[in-house]
């Protein structure tokens, strides 16, 4: 049947509405395929804004790797500001894709990817303006799989009744295999309805389907069992790992947006998976373990990613990228080819080691020397010891006087406020710890001229760490701490000038906390909020904390229970049932470590400490070095 | 490296791609610039930036354009018509690269005195639209308000028009095969301070006749240049450069050899 393009209709509206270039597609190195000449069609979107939700990695790379297959079409869709989403509903626009702004009914697959849990709201507009029905049970045979994923998918409870299907982990193996069931139920005819589609899905054990499992609760609230509730379906479903990041180069041709995003640059993931083991770091502990792209993969993606783009800036990604085993040479011989170009490379994620000063000095060769940034995350020692962020007061001070007597003049720090045990000291600890590096500094530059910049996220744990039994802070404690800290810098006649704070309020973190390790029952939340008008939950200007402890009242849900409660080690999490490869007893015993000021070292360098992961997945670290170096560019 | 050679550059804004934000296309040239390997010069400093540079008013978000026009300094000679294909083939589909040529004499921006403009008004009532253009013609000031970012401005939106007319009913809108009735007005516009646009004449023919189209309405800029006081309408502003070259004022032919574009 063919599917027409909703552009004419949409176009009337777009006169109307801010930034419409957003809207309209067009991206340098995008796909548009015939429609009729494809079986299975995904619509792939980022529930946020364009600006966004264009340079989201995942997206982009499922996107090509999809389109790459025969028979396979993948488009993208966004969420759209309030004031087009009032237009399409007076006018009967549905949610379009922006490559060939076709309607995200139409498609096979509706895949949405889930970095974080404040793009719930945000799912279910596009939903509603898709003319799906919000909830999975009263879809028909016409509406596609909702499918999530992203690291908020590994625990998708709360959204479990909106969603269709789950997956855990890397996507690029997965998607293929979810689109070749998909063929192959089409192809025949597509027997037993939607109903046999996800049944095969979820036999795979790849595929989580929330529909096919029941929850049962305790008479206090608590989680007695999730089980299967049909034969064939596995108790527990397995999160996907791509091992051989050099057999999938992606993305190879990146989206070049013409409206302005929130990263312009060309990105190459250096390594997936972190093994430093910070307690308080989803990403670190569900994407084991380490496997590094190889640096001649790297060299060839960033040539031909430059290319391809016409980017003048190129970011190595990773979850710590200065820990790749080649990492000096990967910087030296970037930079060496780039010299002369105005191309510029950037290093996101970088721990507090001298060494990378060196690293950053290699980087700016090409391009603007901008600030540095290091994340200590916890202000005092024995902070750092909870949260096994293994870095001393000595390290840090010694690698920013590196940094400003090599010529940069701003640092920035990261660090976290909320934290199990956390007390007031260790808040407070941060001023002292700005102090004495604003005051090295001056030592060791003989100028006033340098600055610091501390920054500070609201903590909220997270499932599948060793922090998913800890009792969130109240936003009061998190708001009384920050004050406190807020008013020793600014009176601190010294220093204080030269050190800036920036800050959030801790309601939003709650709100995330509640989302995070939410169980399905947070689903009637959701909704509630959403009907009340609750869209980008993720952006302050839109975000109401009062519209979420309203709804939840309303819904009968205590959000203390669900966020300041410490669990017991017994307690069933809603989560439980899905496998990151994390052993639990050993996440337990980490938990019990961090209460105990206990660190762990990382297992690329020491012994295996036993987390699991790789025994259960069948993966292995993959590390260098390779010994290879990157040769100068021919120029044709 | 020094700017050894200016390139002028005219480009066109169509279709979907109307919707670019002048910083949009901004960023489309300077990426383009780069893909197509253009030996941009760069200026000093600690942040170095591509030397373009936007010549004239640019057509608003959302105003299509056949005429608009920018300026390269390079590094190295570049032939002027391979420069433009491998810059067209470089931008997205939708903003084109129509005419390059070798910066000559004098100044672009002096030469872009009045663009021609043309809206079309789909279902708009053309008997109406007739009266208020002729009443509008008439008239020796049209006060109009604008919301600018200084505020709300009252300026005269009567003088700077040299010329306004209704060119043609049709019952398919020119280049699309929908059958909905439109108006197509064509103006010419002096360039003034402040800037009359295709919007405030609108505004000003619905003071002098109550005329409201009911869609918004699909502009186009279709030309700019100096204006030709025997037609009435922009000459090409490419004109001097071309004389120049074709005079023999120009760098000896061996100069291009050598460069890639």
């Amino acid at each position: 049947m063919p599917v027409e393009s909703l552009f004419p209709r949409l176009e009337a509206l777009l006169p109307k509405v801010q930034k419409p270039i957003q809207y309209v597609g067009g991206e340098l190195n995008s796909t548009v395929k015939n429609w009729d000449e494809t079986t299975v069609r995904w619509a792939l979107m980022y529930p946020d804004a364009y600006e966004v939700g264009l340079p989201n990695q995942g997206v982009q790379i499922l996107y090509e790797i999809l389109n790459e297959m025969p028979e396979t079409l993948a488009e993208r869709t966004y969420a759209v500001w309030p004031d087009l989403e009032a237009l399409m509903r007076s006018e009967g626009v549905p949610q379009f894709t922006v490559d060939a702004h076709r309607p995200v009914r139409a498609f096979d697959v509706f895949g949405l990817s889930f970095s974080t849990e404040l793009g719930y709201t945000n799912m279910l507009t596009a939903l509603d303006l898709a003319g799906i029905p919000l909830e999975a049970a009263d879809r028909g045979d016409d509406d596609p799989i909702v499918l999530a994923g992203g690291h908020a998918a590994f625990n998708p409870e709360p959204i479990a009744d909106f969603l269709d299907a789950a997956v855990l982990g890397d996507g690029e193996q997965v998607a293929i295999a979810i689109t070749e069931v998909i063929r192959e139920w089409k192809t025949e005819g597509s027997p037993g309805g939607r109903d046999e589609l996800l049944m095969r899905l979820a036999e795979s054990g790849g595929v989580y389907v929330p529909r096919f499992y029941d929850v049962d609760y305790h008479p206090d609230g608590r989680i007695r069992r999730v089980a299967p509730n049909r034969s064939g379906v596995p108790w527990r479903v397995h999160k996907h790992t791509v091992m051989d990041l050099d057999e999938w180069p992606y993305p190879k041709k990146p989206l070049v947006p013409l409206a302005e995003t929130v990263h312009e640059r060309f990105s190459v993931e250096i390594f997936r998976g972190c093994t430093r083991g910070c307690r308080f770091c989803q990403a670190g502990m569900i994407t084991r373990p380490v496997r590094e792209r190889s640096i001649t993969t790297i060299g060839d993606m960033v040539e031909a990613g430059v290319k391809a783009s016409g980017f003048n800036e190129v970011g190595l990604l990773s979850l710590s990228s200065a820990d790749h085993s080649e990492i000096g040479d990967i910087a030296t011989g970037l930079a060496d080819r780039y010299e002369g170009t105005n191309t510029s490379l950037s290093l996101p994620s970088t721990r507090v080691d001298a060494f990378n000063i060196d690293l950053a000095n290699e980087f700016s060769r090409n391009g603007r020397r901008s600030g540095l940034t290091f994340a200590p995350e916890g202000g005092s020692e024995r902070m750092r010891k909870v949260i096994n962020k293994m870095v001393t007061e000595e390290d840090l001070i010694r690698t920013v006087t590196t940094a400003y007597t090599q010529g940069w003049r701003q640092v920035k720090l990261y660090f976290m406020c909320g934290l199990p045990t956390e007390e007031d000291v260790d808040v407070l600890g941060i001023a002292d710890l700005a102090r004495k590096v604003i005051q090295a500094g001056r030592q060791a530059t003989g100028s006033r001229d340098i600055r610091c910049t501390v920054s500070i996220g609201g903590f909220v744990p997270k499932p599948h760490t060793p922090f998913q039994w800890a009792a969130q802070a109240p936003h009061e404690v998190v708001d009384r701490r920050l004050k406190a800290l807020k008013d020793a810098l600014r009176g601190d006649k010294e220093y204080g000038r030269a050190i800036g704070l920036r800050y959030h309020d801790g309601k939003p973190s709650i709100v995330e906390g509640l989302l995070s390790r939410g169980d399905r029952r947070v689903g009637r939340v959701i909704r509630a909020v959403w009907e009340d008008g609750g869209r980008f939950d993720g952006w302050s200007e839109h975000f109401s904390y009062r519209r979420w402890v309203d709804a939840a009242a309303e819904a009968g849900l205590d959000v203390d229970w669900y966020t300041t409660r410490e669990r017991e080690e017994n307690e069933v999490l809603p989560w439980d049932h899905l496998d990151a490869g994390l052993d639990r007893e050993w996440l337990w015993q980490d938990w019990q470590d961090a209460v105990n000021d206990v660190e762990v070292e990382d297992c690329r360098w020491t012994p295996c400490y036993d987390c699991g992961v790789c025994p259960t997945m069948g993966t292995e670290i993959q590390i260098g070095p390779t010994g290879k170096k990157l040769l100068p560019l021919t120029v044709v | 490296m020094p700017v050894v050679q200016r390139l002028r550059v005219r480009y066109a804004k169509r279709g979907r791609l109307r919707f670019t934000s002048h910083r949009d296309i901004s960023r489309a040239v300077e990426r383009a610039v780069r893909r197509a390997d253009v030996p941009v010069a760069f200026s000093a400093g600690f942040s170095p930036h591509p030397r373009i540079s936007y010549v004239g008013a640019a057509a608003p978000t959302g105003v299509a354009s056949e005429a608009e026009y920018l300026e390269i300094g390079v590094t190295r000679h570049c032939d002027p018509e391979r420069l433009r294909a491998a810059l067209d083939t470089s931008l997205p589909p939708g903003l084109d690269v129509v005419a390059v040529v070798e910066a000559a004499a004098g100044n672009l921006a002096d030469r872009l005195e009045c663009s021609v403009w043309e809206l079309q008004l789909p279902e708009a009532d053309h008997a109406l639209a007739a009266v208020a253009v002729e009443r509008f013609n008439a008239a020796e000031r049209v006060e109009v308000e604008r919301l600018t970012k200084k505020g709300l401005r009252r300026f005269d939106a009567r003088e700077a028009v040299l010329n306004l007319e209704v060119v043609e009913v049709t019952e398919t809108t020119a280049g699309q095969a929908t059958s909905r009735p439109c108006v197509i007005l064509r103006m010419v516009v002096r360039h003034a301070t402040p800037a009359v646009r295709p919007d405030d004449v609108l505004t000003g023919l619905r003071l002098v006749a109550g005329f409201a189209p009911p869609v918004p309405p699909e502009v186009t800029r279709l030309a700019q240049g100096p204006l030709d006081v025997t037609t009435g309408e922009p000459a090409d502003p490419f004109g001097p450069d071309r004389d120049i070259t074709r005079g023999g004022g120009a760098e000896p032919a061996g100069e291009h050899v050598g460069c890639d574009l």
